[in-house]
């Protein structure tokens, strides 16, 4: 069971499991008794089935297009996107997009090679829940969210800049 | 110049204590190699192949009196006693220990300097020209809107792992571009549309290094107020489509090669359509906010002193070469811009002494109000001299070896540290650049070739530019031994231009012969108004290929 980080540091433990992209011909093993999130595109192929379920939420890969999801989003209760390398940048914007353009409002996660010093980042792209890699110091996490107390843009944390607060 | 608020000073410390903390781990081994990297990037130190560099940023080229003492204090304290200018406005330190380097970024973010962003796959220090402010035919001072990029990349937390590091610079002169912006990631040339409103023409995909390309525009008029907006719209496109797959192919360029500037452009449009008026969207207030710190300085009311500089360049005939070479014509009477050349003979191109540091300090307290710029071609500016001092100036910098007249001549090498000290290059660079300076210690002959842009680069990287020199020069390496190819006809000025190879390379003893040998071919083929990039462009690459390959 992983442990999940939310936005103020914490951790808490909590059973989603991620299913992997089923190889060609095959079909997804979406296990009974757990929930899950499944690929993206997926889901929506099997909209009928999945819809309003609060046991299945959604993953997206880094070159995925969230805009698929368009008009969809509030209908899941997970999100996760993955970072399949920690220095493949393209989650921070799909964070973004989910989040600012298509107004989504539940558990935005992180998965895959989530590492400490980018959970910053991650947060004020959208991310609310981080699976840290499972060797990294889960403990170090909360520090590593605040060395910051404030940013110069607006992101998905504040929509007011720095400029505009300084007018203020 | 740009005085941090409380913002900034927060800000500066917060990432001073993120950066030990993040050292502390990566020396603790809770960091791999891989994962602490981009964090020292992202904070300026490479690993280098005699010791780390730390690549300080000079926002746009201007520095303090106070901040040039702090860094000759610091290449004392952390390193050998002296620093380099970079070809980006920067300032690199070629000696520090890893372990110092937090207490490095301490001590510049006390007189507000830092290490961000200047290398990692992240958005760089914004350059510019480093006439702004001081020149007649600019648009507008396009310091304002540099730091407003400063502000709004640093620390952006969507484009911080970019596929390719992403450098932005700004031009406002009508009529030339010391800025180089079409051969950076993003070029904005400050323009007025019909209507007489302040805006940006976008140049997106011009780089140097494997691929050179000059950047296409995307956009012939930007709006002031939509700057940031625009810039944030391009930035997702590169950041969601830019390739990782290959290091070599992730720089925008390609990417809008691939896309063909229209079909970028379309897709940045479409992107920005939906952001363009979210609160990113500059105001009046917040730009007028920052163009208040870029103010007029305290000018006296003057006159030219043409008549006083006629006698005293009739009594000195080196003063008279170094007013024609070295000082240009200021927007105020009375006043001078004055480059101090970083190119003596015999002294690594842009490299600087502890004491230099700090007799230039002195020179910007008592002749140009106390501040300086750093410009791309590696040499240093004083903005605001008095025309009435010029002359006192020359004397007390002729000792200092700042007075060499020749910038923008053959001698005014651009160049980059290459294989004395970068473990990237592929050739050593430097004694390149001092051979061609020996074999050219004539000024008068010099000043006769006119304006040539030589630029030495020691690999691939092309720090040193060499695409757009007029004369490039690129180390190699063959089986081992360094070798140096040339090309011909770069320009990064207005009419950029991407060099042509001339053919196979040369070993290092014979570049002086072989630079003669193309200066000759110009000398013969030259009309009297010819400079050597019309005379190249008028000939084409054959003349000289005969000649040298003779």
């Amino acid at each position: 069971m992983p442990n999940v980080i939310s936005q103020d540091g914490s951790i808490r433990e909590d059973n989603w499991v991620v299913v992997p992209r089923p190889a060609e011909g095959e079909s997804l093993d979406i296990p009974a008794d757990q929930p899950a999130l499944i690929p993206a595109d997926l889901w929506l192929a099997g909209y009928e089935h999945f819809t309003g379920r609060q046991d299945i939420g959604v993953w997206f890969d880094s070159h995925d297009e969230p805009e698929i999801l368009e008009g969809h989003v509030n209908e899941l209760p997970v999100i996760a996107v993955n970072f399949p390398k920690f220095s493949d940048g393209r989650g921070y914007s799909i964070g973004r997009l989910l989040r600012e353009r298509f107004g989504y409002v539940n558990e935005l996660r992180a998965i895959g090679d989530v590492l400490l010093d980018q959970l910053q980042f991650m947060k004020r792209c959208g991310f609310d829940a981080y699976v840290l890699r499972a060797d990294k110091d889960i403990t170090k996490a909360q520090k590593c969210l605040n060395f910051f107390s404030q940013g110069y843009q607006a992101a998905t944390d504040t929509d007011v800049p720095l400029f505009r607060r300084r007018a203020s | 110049m740009y005085v941090y608020d409380e913002h900034d000073r927060q800000m500066a410390a917060e990432r001073v204590a993120q950066f030990r903390d993040q050292t502390e781990r990566a020396l603790a081994g809770e960091l791999a190699e891989d994962e602490f990297l981009p964090l020292r990037l992202q904070n300026g130190l490479y690993v280098q192949r005699l010791a780390p560099m730390l690549r300080i940023c000079v926002p746009y080229g201007m520095m303090r009196s106070d901040q040039l003492r702090r860094l000759a204090r610091i290449t004392r304290d952390y390193d050998k006693g002296y620093a380099h200018f970079t070809t980006r406005q920067n300032v690199q330190l070629n000696w520090p220990a890893l372990e110092d380097v937090p207490d490095i970024l301490a001590e510049l973010a006390e007189v507000e300097m830092h290490a961000n962003q200047t290398s990692g796959n992240c958005i760089r220090n914004t350059t510019t020209d480093q006439f702004s402010g001081v020149q007649s035919d600019e648009i507008a001072d396009p310091r304002p809107y540099c730091e407003i990029i400063r502000q709004w990349s640093t620390f952006h937390p969507e484009f911080a792992f970019l596929p390719r590091k992403f450098k932005v610079a700004v031009n406002a002169s009508e009529h030339t571009d010391r800025a180089a912006i079409q051969v950076h990631d993003i070029g904005l040339q400050m323009v007025r549309n019909e209507a007489g409103e302040l805006g940006f023409r976008v140049h997106v995909g011009g780089g140097l290094g494997r691929t050179p390309m000059v950047g296409p525009v995307i956009r012939e008029f930007l709006p002031e107020m939509d700057l940031l907006t625009y810039l944030e719209a391009v930035l997702r496109v590169y950041n969601r489509y830019g390739r990782r797959d290959n290091k070599f192919k992730a720089r925008i360029k390609i990417l809008v090669k691939a896309l063909t500037p229209e079909g970028f452009a379309e897709k940045v449009e479409a992107e920005w359509q939906h952001i363009k008026d979210s609160p990113t969207r500059l105001t009046p207030e917040a730009v007028q906010r920052i163009q208040a710190y870029f103010t007029e300085p305290d000018y006296a009311n003057l006159d030219n002193a043409t008549d006083l500089l006629a006698s005293q360049r009739f009594e000195h005939r080196e003063f008279d070469q170094w007013l024609t070479h070295n000082v240009d014509t200021h927007k105020k009477p009375g006043y001078a811009i004055v480059s101090l050349t970083m190119k003596k003979t015999g002294t690594p191109p842009g490299d600087v002494s502890d004491k230099q540091l700090e007799q230039i300090a002195e020179l910007a307290d008592e002749f140009s109000f106390g501040e300086i710029r750093v410009t791309h071609q590696q040499n240093v500016v004083l903005a605001d001299v008095r025309q009435d001092r010029l002359l006192e100036l020359w004397q007390a910098i002729t000792p200092m070896g700042f007075g060499t007249a020749n910038l923008n001549t053959l001698t005014d090498v651009i160049c980059c540290p290459g294989g004395d000290y970068c473990a990237l290059a592929n050739a050593k660079s430097i004694p390149v650049a001092e051979a061609i300076q020996r074999q050219f210690d004539d000024l008068d002959y010099l000043y006769d070739l006119g304006n040539i842009d030589l630029n030495i680069s020691g690999c691939m990287n092309a720090c040193g530019h060499h695409h757009v020199g007029n004369i490039g020069v690129l180390g190699v390496d063959k089986k081992g031994q360094e070798f140096y190819q040339i090309s011909l006809g770069g320009s990064s000025h207005h009419d950029a231009s991407i060099g042509k190879i001339l053919g196979p390379s040369f070993a290092r003893d014979e570049m002086p012969q072989v630079i003669s040998k193309i200066i000759d071919v110009y000398v013969d083929k030259r009309t009297e108004e010819e400079t050597f990039l019309d005379t190249y462009r008028r000939v084409g690459i054959d003349p000289f290929k005969e000649r040298v390959y003779a």
